[in-house]
């Protein structure tokens, strides 16, 4: 069976590009541009791996990090963070709060299939 | 004017540069041989007299033999040769660079100083890059569409087999994405040229206003008025670039100015003539508190001071977070322009002394070792409420004075500007290394 990663990004192009790299790699995608509805979604179905970006509207990613860290069924859940802020703050933060994996925008293809396959891979 | 150690050491270089022997040029001035050897390893001072004499005999002008901004030379080239990591052995001898190349310890102290303006330089450009909301917007904006962009040209490039269907997807995303960049680039661009030119002063507001008002010597005898229009006063001030500047200045102002009304120029000139600087004498002639004592004095110009024959002041003002708020600042002190400074000031002392009025004597750490006298006084600047946080405030005016007149077996406490810049290296307040101790 397909494992199914969960994008959280609100720009869809980037979704878009996101949702063909990985399907083509062979996962299962499902997308959400809103964080809130997406914590919902996870309790009840958890994904096996989550990319998230971290400038969301609303609720922020970090917001939806600590939700699924909190939460027993997606504790252990692996996290790919994506964010257009590198600064080190983030990632300190990011890393605070129990990310698995944090790649800063413009990425490359290869390397955020590389780290879902290493986060998440068979 | 003073001479300082450097003479010396120029007047044998210029000697050797002429080929006299020592004991020729002593003949010459009318001085032993002897003398003049302790004069040129800069044991002995040297009288204008027989400055302008050696001058003379060696073909030089006075002002070769001697300047005084020796000084700050040397201060300049050590300040280069520190932050280029100079063997420790090479400092010990700036005294003999500046005195045998003063022209050389110019330029090296001119480009030490612009390097220091160029990296405060880059330290706004990066604070405004990461404080400003709409930059920070707009380049979160562009680099969104960047990796948009990126991605999708890179799925493009590397799926040959690519279905027409995502292939025409990906080709309208980059299309409306790279519109998008440029519209953001646009925007950034407009949104720079658009920020007023006296908005992109780079000095932070607090440095605009002390600089306001170093360029007027401290003088603001606007504030003797009764009513004075404090809007108009920082209005179209070249110094006061920014509006926060103007805010802050404004701010300054109205505690000055309730500052001078209770001590006006005059009664305080003659209170000065009478007391002498004494804060605490003045707090009781004028019956205000000591903490405004503090502040009007550094209000008091340059040239009054000069004409009432008083000794230059500063003043450094911090709340209890330790933050400077307000700095005169006062030659042979230095302080920082960035973070808190020494330790060992009494100005912090003050904040765990309140109301208690403070007077020490002082030695500015370092080879000149200035000796100073500061008044310290911390009282209660906002309190929010019952049981609620208080905010102190610290006043600390210091005089260029040797307190001879009052200190009597008490050690001076010696003070630095800040760790880092403080040549004290075995110091026990110390709370970060020096960048001096990178040279040993």
């Amino acid at each position: 069976m397909e494992k199914r990663v969960l994008v959280i990004e609100d720009e869809p192009n980037i979704s878009a590009a996101l949702r063909f790299i990985l399907s083509r790699d062979g996962w299962q995608v499902d997308v959400s541009a809103d964080g809130q509805a997406a914590i919902g979604a996870m309790r009840d179905d958890p994904p096996d791996l989550l990319i998230l970006d971290l400038m969301l509207p609303g609720i922020s990613g970090f917001d939806v990090l600590r939700s699924v860290r909190a939460a027993a069924g997606t504790r252990d859940l692996p996290v790919l963070m994506l964010t257009a802020k590198g600064q080190i703050a983030d990632r300190a933060e990011a890393e605070r709060l129990g990310v698995s994996r944090f790649m800063t925008k413009p990425f490359s293809n290869a390397d955020v299939i590389a780290a879902v396959q290493e986060l998440a891979g068979p | 004017m003073p001479r300082t150690a450097l003479t010396g050491t120029r007047i044998r270089a210029r000697r050797n540069l002429r080929g006299l022997r020592q004991s020729e040029l002593a003949r010459v001035v009318g001085v032993s041989p002897s003398y003049l050897n302790l004069i040129e390893h800069n044991r002995r001072k040297v009288g204008a007299e027989l400055l302008g004499a050696l001058a003379q005999a060696l073909g030089v002008s006075m002002d070769a033999l001697a300047e005084d901004s020796d000084e700050r030379l040397v201060e300049g080239a050590r300040a280069a040769a520190i932050r280029s990591d100079a063997e420790l052995v090479d400092l010990e001898r700036i005294d003999e660079f500046t005195g045998r190349f003063p022209g050389w310890a110019k330029v090296l102290a001119e480009t030490q100083a612009r390097v220091e303006r160029l990296e405060r330089v880059v330290e706004q450009l990066n604070d405004r890059m990461t404080h400003d909301p709409y930059m920070g917007e707009a380049l979160h904006e562009i680099i969104s569409a960047v990796t948009a962009v990126q991605s999708t040209a890179s799925i493009l490039n590397d799926s040959r087999d690519i279905e027409p269907d995502w292939q025409a997807r990906f080709h309208g995303n980059i299309v409306q994405d790279s519109a998008r960049l440029a519209e953001g680039a646009v925007a950034l661009v407009n949104y720079l040229d658009a920020v007023k030119s006296d908005e992109t002063g780079l000095a932070a507001p607090q440095e605009e206003v002390e600089a306001w008002l170093e360029a007027r010597g401290f003088a603001l005898p606007e504030l003797n008025e009764a009513t004075i229009d404090i809007a108009a006063m920082v209005s179209g001030q070249m110094d006061l670039s920014s509006e926060a500047s103007r805010q802050l200045a404004a701010q300054w102002l109205r505690r000055f100015h309730a500052d001078a009304q209770a001590m006006p120029s005059q009664r305080l000139y003659d209170a000065l003539s009478e007391h002498g600087l004494a804060p605490e004498a003045l707090a009781r002639h004028f019956d205000v508190t000591y903490d405004r004592v503090l502040r009007r004095l550094a209000l008091v110009s340059v040239a009054e001071l000069e004409a009432l024959g008083l000794p230059l002041v500063g003043l450094v003002i911090c709340d209890n977070s330790g933050t400077l708020m307000f700095r005169r600042s006062l030659e042979g002190f230095a302080l920082p322009r960035f973070g808190g400074g020494c330790p060992l000031w009494p100005l912090y002392q003050a904040l765990h002394r309140p109301h208690v009025p403070l007077r020490t004597a002082l030695v500015t750490a370092g080879r000149l070792g200035r000796r100073m006298t500061s008044y310290a006084y911390a009282t209660a600047d906002i309190v929010l409420g019952y049981d609620r946080p208080t905010v102190m405030q610290a006043s600390m005016l210091i005089v260029a004075s040797d307190g001879r007149d009052w200190v009597d077996g008490v050690a001076p406490v010696w003070v630095g500007a800040s760790c880092r810049t403080c040549p004290q290296l075995d110091c026990a307040a110390r709370r970060e290394p020096s960048i001096l101790m990178t040279t040993s």
